[in-house]
């Protein structure tokens, strides 16, 4: 191992390090460079929890289809259409179907997996703070974080309905879409963009569950306990949402508008209740996502 | 803000809701009131001879004294018990109630009169004296009670006709009823009056089979059967309880399907049409849009029989009727109580709005139910609108059969079961073929809300009159029988709607030379038509719920004039119609809170650097950090490291030597003192850690990547130039060899201490702070180690370690520093400090080891 000190011997007499630099730092370090996001992307990619859930919301789609085969026939639909007896019309009913039973539960608790493991996993490797001391600079770190967790959140959230579209398609076949409660029908290439809008309200929707994750994160150690934390929100939030004694304080329940997005789907769409839905989501994951920033910055990390 | 308060909210918010849940629920049954059943012997009849009991319940005010008194009466074909829910309501807000069961229904006794002057009406004004000699009622003079009446439909009807022969009265609140039972009965759009009018066939037959002794449930106010069914006698059988001249009457209009004048006589005793100028109270108007029975016109009528009068007027027109509809119950009991709280309890500030429409507000996102918005207008327009505009519509002149028998008819909608089609949007409307003439309009460019009745001039002309004289002549002198509908027609395959299912029903007079023209006025309705929706007017020769000519014919229609009268209201507002104000306004706020909370949150900044020490690797001065509870982890602490020094961190468990290293790399904020490295101040983040190599209290690597892999995006992670890393020397101080390419989950304790040490070492940091590094690794390692951080510091680089291993330290470092209880014992070159103690002679001997110095140190100098 000497010969190792011999050899690096050399450079270390030219290291010596004068005054002159701005802020004392080694050579080529820049804050601005720090953990960059194809680096956060890779440290989360190979993790067995981001497999498995990209696995089975991937797989969903299929068990589902294998469901309506192997149940095909025993449903007697009558009276008023439901979207589930609907959802062997075509490959955007049964996308419809396959987002209105996942984007409740199943996606939320993805959510909160990506966006509450984040920075709990980390401290819980203790590989937070040789990030910390790199120096990855704190808000640089969390936004790092954030912006990573949000982007697999997404995908988790754009990748189910796009693959029961897919699936949807290759099995019941591309067919004009069935309008629950009335039956009519909408041309499926005006409902096309409109599914867009509703992933990406559906996406929105998800903010507080991501937000709270995310501050859950930044104060616990555990990632179990941020994930769980946030799912406890959507559920409790469920709960209240249910008693109707609350009146028009519903409104602000975070997941009270979260099947707003049917109404996109409607003959006449409705984009009221989206709206609304925004607004509440947005307004609580901008407050929580600045309180994890502040929360942060001022945490002394002893994990 | 600490996240520990959440949980306290929260709870308090949770308790808070869970109490306002049970007050809620409690609170109603701890003013409950107790309903008196009450037996009114009434006279009544043409010479007040004829002695009828009427089965009352008289609920008292809720508040207790007295109180003004509402009369709530019942539904065609119900009893007293219908509208008892609504009583109780009414009671727990402060006003006497009384209920009775109309002649004829319940357990009154009796005959159905149709509310005649001369039988509900005196018995009405018998049930204001009985009330009058209540003590719960308070009174506007001796016998003179202060009263209200509401009620549906029938009750409706002798809300109006009481108020009428009875000036003791104050205030009425008629739903769903009729202006001219006759008009009802007998429509004609054109203006011609029930003589001429089409009998709606149906919906009489309905009416007037509630009278029977076992009514049947339906929309007519939520009628109930009584239980009881005594044994029917033939004039039960045919007429029910109705008096006998009523029956004889409807029995004749049934049969010939034409009024007679003696019919509208009968009929128009019976309706508010026969007491012009005499109802002067203030009255509201709630008439529902799905109402083919009563439609929206007789409201209208009644409003401006009421508005003639000069007493104050308000309309509504409510999503429910005789056909379905939500039916608002509480919203109709909202603004029944407001009316009268208004005009009985002269409550001045209670608002009442002179025209409000129920719209459709799309669904509840959270129920998925429908919501009904209201818009409201500061005046009633009546039916043809506050303002109009016209529609062209184009069609050339069509041919129309009447089918023989009326058979088979189209459906616009079923009376007497009007839920199935209550969901807005679906339609029950069906056209036959070959029996309606359609008249379009241009797609529209904008949204069209109509209020009220559009009017359109239609031209008839009687096909074939030459051919079988006897049909032609037969037709001439009938007329025309034509159904109006105005049909929302949307683009693409939609099937076109007929909002409300409401027709008009006209019948057009033919001259001899077999044509004829008419106005007519097309069903009242709120429908807005969105842009891209076609009006489109159809002309029907049949509908399923009205009496139409069994004789074959056909018709040639087309329009004389080409222009649709469409009554518009700009003044009806719809509030919050669009987005809250919170939609914008919580998000703008929300982003306002969070800019705040992070500017406050923000620590200053500032380039704090020394110049003079620029070449000093560490200075640590007066630093001090207590843990939550007070007690001092590390306890103004100072101490300086030169260049080229192995810096040994000496110190029993809870010394405080890990806490102070972790202040070194800005994981934890000092609470007195500063660290200074190379000069700059530390804060976390500080650019100068990039100088800094560190391994503290073990690894962190991430678990599921390789060894390799952690330390390539552990530099990766720094942002720096790799080839500043110096991976390979790195690589060779772990040693890990083949095992590097492994997930470290697999690695044990000494492969991890010696990747860690490795990840310390990348980028050759200037500075080297490591934390009990020979910990799990054998001797020989330990011993590599040794050289290797003696190699390191010689060439001018500072390492600073802190083990337990005495030894160790003493054989590697060149210099120490002691701490104790978070507190400097000693500082200074391991030479000095064993010599130091060599002299102060505790051994005697000259091979002092520091061992002993040590425990010396911290045990027997305290």
């Amino acid at each position: 191992m000497s010969e190792i000190l011999t050899r690096t011997g050399s450079p270390v007499e030219e290291v010596p390090e004068g005054p002159g630099r701005g802020e004392g730092q080694a050579a080529g370090y820049l804050p601005g460079r720090t953990l960059p996001l194809s680096v956060e992307f890779a440290r989360q990619l190979r993790r067995r929890r981001t497999l498995v859930m990209f696995g089975l919301l991937l797989a969903l789609p299929w068990i589902l289809v294998a469901a309506f085969q192997l149940g095909a026939g025993s449903g007697q639909p009558s009276g008023v259409p439901r979207l589930s007896d609907l959802a062997t019309e075509g490959g955007l009913n049964f996308a419809a179907f396959a987002l209105s039973v996942s984007a409740s539960f199943l996606l939320a608790v993805a959510v909160a997996l990506f966006c509450g493991d984040t920075v709990a996993s980390e401290a819980s490797w203790s590989s937070l703070r040789y990030l910390l001391a790199a120096p990855v600079p704190r808000d640089r770190l969390l936004r790092q974080k954030l912006v990573v967790a949000l982007t697999y959140s997404a995908a988790a959230v754009v990748c189910l309905p796009a693959m029961a579209l897919l699936a949807g398609t290759l099995v019941f076949g591309w067919h004009d879409v069935r309008v629950p409660g009335t039956g009519e029908t909408v041309a499926a290439l005006d409902v096309l963009p409109r599914f867009g809008v509703v992933v990406g309200y559906v996406l929105v929707s998800q903010f507080v569950v991501a937000a709270l994750a995310f501050l859950l994160s930044v104060g616990t150690d555990s990632p179990l306990g941020a994930v769980g934390g946030a799912v406890g929100l959507v559920i409790v939030s469920g709960i209240l949402q249910a008693v109707d004694a609350l009146g028009s304080l519903r409104e602000f329940l975070p997941t009270f508008w979260s099947t707003a997005w049917l109404d996109a789907l409607a003959p006449q769409p409705d984009y009221g209740g989206m709206v609304k839905g925004v607004a509440v989501s947005v307004t609580y994951s901008v407050v929580l996502v600045a309180l994890a920033f502040r929360r942060f910055r001022r945490k002394d990390v002893v994990s | 803000m600490k996240l520990a308060g959440k949980p306290v909210a929260g709870i308090t918010l949770v308790t808070v809701l869970v109490a306002a849940v049970i007050t809620w629920v409690l609170w109603p049954s701890a003013q409950g009131t107790h309903p008196r059943e009450q037996s009114v012997t009434v006279l009544d009849g043409p010479r007040d001879d004829q002695q009828v009991t009427l089965d009352a319940t008289f609920f008292p005010p809720a508040g207790g004294g007295r109180a003004p008194t509402v009369l709530l009466a019942h539904g065609f074909g119900g009893s007293k018990e219908s509208v008892r829910e609504a009583a109780v309501r009414l009671a727990g807000e402060g006003y006497a109630v009384l209920t009775w069961s109309a002649r004829g229904f319940g357990r009154s006794t009796g005959q159905i009169a149709l509310n005649s002057p001369d039988y509900e009406v005196k018995d009405v004004r018998q049930l204001l004296d009985w009330l009058a000699r209540r003590p719960e009622v308070s009174l506007d003079a001796a016998g003179d009670p202060k009263v209200g009446v509401a009620g549906g439909s029938y009750g409706g009807a002798i809300a109006l006709m009481a108020a009428a022969y009875d000036n003791r009265i104050d205030a009425i609140v008629p739903q769903i009823t009729w202006h001219d039972l006759a008009d009802a009965l007998f429509p004609e759009a054109g203006g011609r009056g029930p003589l001429n009018g089409v009998f709606k066939r149906m919906w009489a037959g309905l009416f007037f089979s509630r009278g029977g002794t076992s009514p049947a449930p339906g929309p007519l106010r939520g009628a109930t059967p009584t239980g009881e069914a005594p044994p029917a006698s033939a004039q039960e059988v045919r007429c029910g309880r109705f008096l006998p001249e009523l029956c004889d009457v409807y029995q004749r209009i049934a049969e010939t399907g034409r009024a007679t004048p003696e019919a509208i006589e009968t009929l128009r005793r019976s309706s508010p049409v026969s007491v012009p100028g005499r109802i002067k109270v203030p009255t509201l108007l709630l008439q529902g849009t799905r109402d083919s029975l009563f439609p929206l016109g007789q409201a209208d009528a009644n409003a401006r029989a009421v508005a003639a009068t000069g007493a104050p007027v308000a309309v509504a027109w409510f999503d429910g009727g005789h056909d379905g509809g939500d039916g608002e119950a509480d919203w109709i009991h909202e603004r029944t109580t407001a009316w009268f709280a208004r005009y009985l309890k002269g409550d001045a500030g209670q608002a009442t709005v002179p025209f409000t429409v129920t719209r459709d507000g799309g669904r509840d996102p959270g129920t998925r139910r429908p919501v009904q918005l209201h818009a409201t207008a500061p005046a009633y327009p009546g039916l043809y609108g506050a303002a109009t505009t016209q529609v062209a519509l184009t069609g050339p002149a069509q041919p129309v059969a009447n089918p023989p028998g009326g058979s088979p008819s189209s459906i616009s909608s079923v009376p007497g079961f009007g839920g199935l089609g209550g969901s807005p949007g679906v339609s029950l409307s069906t056209e036959m073929a070959g029996q309606s003439a359609h008249f379009d309009s241009a797609p529209l460019t904008a949204p069209l809300q109509v209020t009220g009745s559009s009017t359109v001039r239609v031209r008839v002309r009687a096909e074939g009159t030459g051919g079988t004289g006897g049909t032609g002549g037969k037709v001439s002198e009938e007329g025309v029988t034509l159904f109006a509908k105005l049909y929302d027609a949307g683009p693409g395959g939609q099937a076109p709607i007929l909002p409300d299912g409401l027709v008009a029903p006209v019948r057009v007079a033919l001259s001899p030379d077999g044509t004829g023209e008419a106005t007519v006025a097309l069903p009242a309705v709120d429908h807005r038509f969105d842009a891209g929706h076609r009006l489109r007017v159809a002309f029907t020769t049949t509908d399923l719920g009205y009496s139409t000519p069994a004789a074959p014919a056909v018709y040639q229609v087309e329009l004389a004039a080409p222009t649709l009268t469409v009554p518009v209201d700009a003044a009806l507002r719809t509030p919050q119609n669009g987005p809250s104000w919170w939609t914008w306004a919580l998000p703008a706020a929300a982003v306002v809170a969070a800019a705040v909370l992070l500017l406050t949150g923000r620590r200053r900044r500032r380039t704090d650097h020394d110049p003079s020490l620029a070449d000093v690797p560490l200075r640590i001065d007066g630093l001090t950090k207590a843990y939550r509870n007070g007690e001092r982890a590390v306890d103004d602490l100072s101490f300086t490291v030169e260049r080229g020094q192995v810096l040994g961190l000496l110190g029993p468990n809870g010394a405080g030597k890990t806490t102070t290293m972790r202040m070194m790399m800005g994981l934890i904020h000092p609470d007195a003192g500063e660290i200074r490295i190379f000069g700059h101040r530390i804060s976390p983040g500080a650019a100068v850690l990039s100088r800094l190599g560190s391994f503290v209290e073990g690894p962190g690597f991430l678990p599921h990547l390789t060894g390799r892999a952690n330390l390539e995006l552990y530099w990766k992670a720094t942002g720096r130039p790799e080839h500043d890393a110096h991976f390979a020397e790195a690589l060779e101080i772990a040693g890990l060899g083949a095992a590097l390419d492994r997930a470290v989950r697999t690695y044990s304790q000494g492969m991890r201490q010696r990747l860690a040490i490795a990840q310390a070492m990348l980028g050759l940091p200037d500075l080297l702070v490591l934390d009990e590094p020979a910990n799990g690794l054998d001797p020989p390692q330990i011993r590599e180690m040794r050289e290797v951080l003696i190699a390191y510091a010689a060439r001018g680089r500072t390492v600073i370690v802190s083990s337990h291993l005495l030894a160790e330290v003493e054989q590697t470092c060149s210099h120490v520093v002691v701490m104790r209880r978070g507190r400097l014992v000693t500082a200074g070159p391991v030479r000095d400090l064993l010599g130091e103690h060599t002299s102060g002679g505790s051994g005697g001997g000259s091979g002092s080891r520091l061992e002993d110095v040590f425990l010396d140190l911290i045990g027997e100098k305290a």
